[in-house]
């Protein structure tokens, strides 16, 4: 069954034809796999046997990452998998929990880790991650990534209601994340509503009492650091 | 019962309307259909009785039903959850169509595609279908407009060469990151202190780059040929190596290609003339002729000239990056928003980052207080009472350093040391070092008695206050060598003697480094440990980099005296990167105080710009061009000045015919003419001047944008809640016209 990739499926077949190369085969959802749930449709080729090759994917083109990068994500995407699932094949269409991706070394002791999860996985219930998603998180979280793109991301991650502003709710979510998690580390209930009428003082221009992406961008833009800040590297 | 309305707004469907979201582009629709809407609504309250009709549901980016509640003109801040909704959905929200972007994308060039598509905030998976799309919309509009004979071939071939362009920089970048040393370690302690220590190190490696700038051309043009043809050697024996050269830096190393000394004055591998008698030439003249004391004066001169311009350079890169229009301004959003280090990976040093963030939170918030309640003339004065004292107490240090070393350099003079007492030599160097490294632990003592409102400028303050200090004893060390220690060593080479005290004095401060690092880290980690049972001292930044600005500025004085200085600068500044990692692992945390890294990395380079670079160069040239070097060593024995080399070379060049005038000419009328001068400071003046204009004239423009859009906030929310209260008004007369229908009609049944 080509499922609901048939169309992209087909257009793909015919670039192959037209760059020469053979045509790899049926396409075929892979086998059920325990421990995830079968990916998504685009780009779902079956990939020859061997290491994973970067620019069959477009993966280089497309994120900012360079081809070692990938290579060692791809390395530490299998190392969450179970022994059996660890092929190339396999490893592109699985999904990993969002457990398991938490217990990763680069994002546990970050406040944030689940919303960024929640930001970049792609699966209907937002509670798992595939490879493509993996290096979707990598490469907005990289070196060479447009301090653009990053803050787009930074907006999502910070608005914890999804509902595309930050509202007072958020604000005051996002100050107790960066603060600890503790009772004794939060700030007092007149500190925190001090500081978030500061902080819609300084960045809401429309005074509509939410901070929407053009006005989170704008304060971001004020400051260098934040490029360097919001990276992290495996 | 009067149904809950729906509040849609409705959007005139565009044939395009794929996607489930507005886009940028169909703003001014929803604009005019807004105006619309609102002169419907007033022409119908304006003719009661009309009934009401009934919005169709319009396309799904219209919020959903919100159940209106009442609100009265005294509540503009109150808004129901459909104004929340509605004003998120406008389209000033940055949201793509996608239609619209597979066009856009068709009329870029491949290479320049997959860049947009790079930087769109979109999934892999729908980047590739972007991707799939615009090449197949792409070739199939090829394909309609048939062969044009050598326009495709050309367009292919243009593809191809910009393929293969962007692979190959593509290469070289992952080349080069992969060359990167240290990026283990740099990123180990990126992730247990966060960027303001990395900030340090990167620093460092930026100093090793100079360096090794600095280097090459030294060791190609000066050191290597000087090596080759080693100069007839010097009367009297050589010295035998002790260990006391490696601190002294005389004894067996003064004849040697490490100072100015060794260099001849000669022009090497000359072909030799053939004697007058018709002999033959004793040796093969097959080389080129090098003229040593002209490459000396040009080595050095390009050196400098190659460093200054990497320096400006990367000083205005960086200030680029750092400086921001309007950036002083919103301190507490750019806090919360900007200051997680996503960088920190390990448990502990993430718990130091929250206790950080919610100090500098809460510090700022009891800044903020402060200032809304402004302090007293009392307070104020007492305030300037206290900086004034410190300040003047700080720089009577200062004084009372200089004066100290002056007296003990010239108690150096009076009392001449031996050739069996080299050790006495290393006497100033030692009282120099011992006073950079005290006075700066005396004035953080004094700057806990004044308290600043932002710490940040506590670190400039303190910044500041050890480079005046290390400047001006640096300053008198200099009138020391080049006032004094001329007239005195008069027969000898006293070039070889300033390179030598240059060379002492940069040893001695890496000793005492280490020093400070062993007893000021280790030590009072373990004391601070046991007895007084407080953490880790916190790693000092400012005073680090402060140190190897300082030896960086020996380093560029002593280029001239002694050519393989560079070298040994290099060989320090490995040793002190592996030393303060392993003391920064072991002993310290990461600092406390707020850092605005990018910030401080600009300050670095601006100080090692400009009052380090720019006192060496001054001190280059005044020795270039107003001593009067040694007649017994060196390349510019026999001259009146190092300068003269080049002006004589320039007056040979005259006499060498026309094809090479334009050199001579250049000299005579731009380099020794003071007119070009001067036109050059009247550019630079104006270029700054428009620089600055342009600034202002930026920030006027940004506040004046600031209060149109918070006009037009105010304006969305005025109508939104006319609209309100005219569709409340209209549901209540609905709700009163029904109840009439009905009381009339069980009237009508009775």
């Amino acid at each position: 069954m080509g499922g609901s990739g048939s169309r992209l499926s087909k257009e793909l077949l015919a670039e192959y034809q037209v760059r020469g190369t053979p045509v790899p085969g049926e396409f075929a959802r892979g086998p059920a796999l325990a421990s995830g749930v079968p990916g998504r449709a685009a780009g779902r080729v079956r990939p020859p046997g061997g290491p994973l090759n970067p620019s069959r994917f477009a993966f280089q083109e497309l994120t900012f990452l360079t081809k070692q990068e990938i290579l060692l994500a791809h390395k530490r995407f299998c190392e969450l998998l179970p022994q059996e699932h660890r092929s190339v094949e396999e490893s592109l269409q699985i999904r990993v929990s969002l457990e398991q991706i938490l217990s990763l070394p680069e994002l546990k002791a970050n406040p944030f880790k689940e919303r960024i999860c929640r930001v970049f996985s792609t699966s209907p219930a937002r509670d798992s991650l595939s490879f493509e998603d993996f290096l979707d998180l990598l490469s907005v979280f990289s070196d060479t990534a447009t301090p653009d793109i990053k803050s787009h991301y930074a907006f999502r991650i910070f608005d914890f209601d999804d509902d595309g502003t930050l509202n007072r709710e958020d604000l005051s979510q996002l100050v107790n994340c960066l603060t600890g998690q503790g009772e004794d580390t939060r700030l007092s209930a007149s500190e925190m509503k001090q500081l978030i009428d500061n902080i819609l003082e300084e960045s809401d221009i429309d005074r509509d009492g939410t901070i929407n992406l053009s006005e989170f961008q704008h304060v971001i833009s004020r400051s260098p650091d934040f490029a360097s800040s919001f990276k992290i590297v495996l | 019962m009067a149904q809950p309305l729906t509040f849609v707004l409705s959007v005139p469907e565009t044939p395009e309307d794929h996607g489930p979201e507005p886009s940028p582009y169909d703003e001014s629709e929803v604009h005019d259909s807004f105006y619309q809407l609102i002169q419907e609504q007033s022409q119908w309250v304006a003719e009661e009785g009309l009934e009401l009709q009934q919005r169709e549901p319009g396309p799904p980016e219209t919020p959903g039903s919100g159940h209106q509640t009442l609100l009265g003109p005294e509540d503009p801040l109150v808004h129901s959850t459909a104004t929340l909704r509605i004003l998120a959905s406008m389209p000033s929200r940055t949201i793509e169509k996608r239609f619209l972007l597979v066009k856009e994308l068709q009329g870029l060039p491949v290479a320049q595609r997959d860049h947009v598509l790079r930087g769109m905030p979109l999934g892999l998976a729908e980047k590739r279908c972007l991707r799939e799309e615009s090449r197949t919309l792409t070739r199939k509009r090829r394909g309609r407009r048939g062969r044009r004979g050598l326009l495709p071939c050309c367009g292919r071939l243009r593809d191809a060469c910009v393929l293969a362009l962007h692979s190959l920089g593509l290469g070289l970048l992952s080349g080069l990151h992969a060359l990167m040393p240290w990026r283990y370690a740099l990123k180990r302690i990126g992730g247990q202190f966060g960027s303001s220590v990395l900030s340090y190190f990167l620093f460092l490696k930026t100093l090793l780059a100079f360096n090794a700038l600095l280097l090459l051309p030294l060791l190609a043009f000066l050191v290597g040929v000087q090596a080759a043809f080693p100069p007839p050697a010097s009367p009297g024996a050589v010295p035998a190596f002790t260990g006391l050269e490696l601190l002294t830096g005389a004894g067996r190393f003064t004849h040697t290609v490490m100072y100015y000394g060794y260099y001849s004055n000669t022009t090497l591998n000359q072909p030799c003339v053939p004697p007058l008698d018709g002999g033959q030439c004793s040796r093969e003249a097959d080389g080129l002729p090098y003229n040593m004391p002209l490459a000396y004066l040009f080595t050095v001169g390009v050196a400098f000239f190659i460093t200054c311009i990497t320096l400006v350079y990367s000083m205005s890169h960086s200030f680029g990056e750092s400086y921001r229009v309007g950036s002083t301004a919103g301190v507490h959003a750019v806090t919360v928003f900007c200051s997680w280090d996503h960088k920190v990976t390990q448990k502990r040093a993430s718990r130091v980052q929250h206790d950080n963030i919610r100090t500098h939170l809460k510090e700022l918030l009891a800044e903020w207080q402060l200032r809304q309640v402004p302090r007293s003339l009392c307070g104020r004065l007492r305030q300037v009472a206290v900086l004034g004292l410190v300040w003047l107490l700080c720089l009577g240090t200062a004084l009372g350093c200089t004066v100290a070393v002056y007296a003990f350099s010239e108690l150096m003079i009076k009392s001449p040391v031996s050739t069996e007492q080299e050790g006495a030599l290393l006497a100033l160097p030692t009282v120099v070092c011992v006073l950079n490294l005290g006075a700066p632990y005396l004035y953080r003592c004094l700057a806990a008695l004044e308290r600043h409102d932002s710490p940040v400028l506590e670190v400039y303050v303190a910044i500041c206050r050890n480079l005046i200090l290390k400047m001006v004893i640096l300053g008198i060390l200099c009138y020391h060598w080049l006032g004094r220690r001329v007239g005195v060593l008069k027969e000898q080479c006293w070039e070889n003697f300033v390179g030598q005290e240059l060379y002492r004095l940069m040893v001695l401060d890496f000793i005492f480094v280490l020093l400070d690092t062993l007893f000021g880290e280790l030590v009072w980690r373990l004391i601070s440990e046991k007895k007084l049972k407080r953490e880790k001292p916190e790693f000092d930044i400012a005073g680090n980099v402060l140190e190897l600005i300082y030896g960086q500025t020996l380093t560029w004085l002593g280029v001239l005296f002694s050519p393989l200085l560079p070298a040994i600068q290099i060989i320090k500044l490995l040793c002190l990167f592996y030393i303060k990692k392993t003391s920064l692992m072991a002993n310290c945390q990461a600092p406390r105080r707020p850092w605005l890294a990018s910030h401080m990395s600009t300050v670095f380079v601006s100080l090692l710009c400009f009052p380090s670079f720019l006192g060496a160069a001054v001190f280059l040239c005044y020795a270039v061009w107003q001593v009067r070097p040694s007649s017994t060593c060196g390349p510019f024995r026999t001259l009146d000045t190092m300068y003269e080399a080049g002006k004589v070379w320039v007056r040979r060049l005259e006499q060498a015919g026309p094809s090479v005038s334009w050199v001579p000419w250049i000299h005579r009328y731009l380099v020794e003419n003071t007119f070009p001068v001067y036109l050059v400071s009247a550019l630079l003046l104006a270029v700054i001047y428009l620089n600055i204009q342009v600034v202002k004239g930026q920030r006027r423009v940004m506040y004046l944008l600031k209060e149109q859009i918070s006009n037009e906030g105010e304006d969305k929310i005025f109508l939104i809640n006319k609209l309100h209260s005219v569709y409340e008004r209209k549901e209540r007369r609905a709700g009163r016209t029904q109840e009439a229908e009905q009381l009339a009609g069980d009237l009508d049944t009775w």
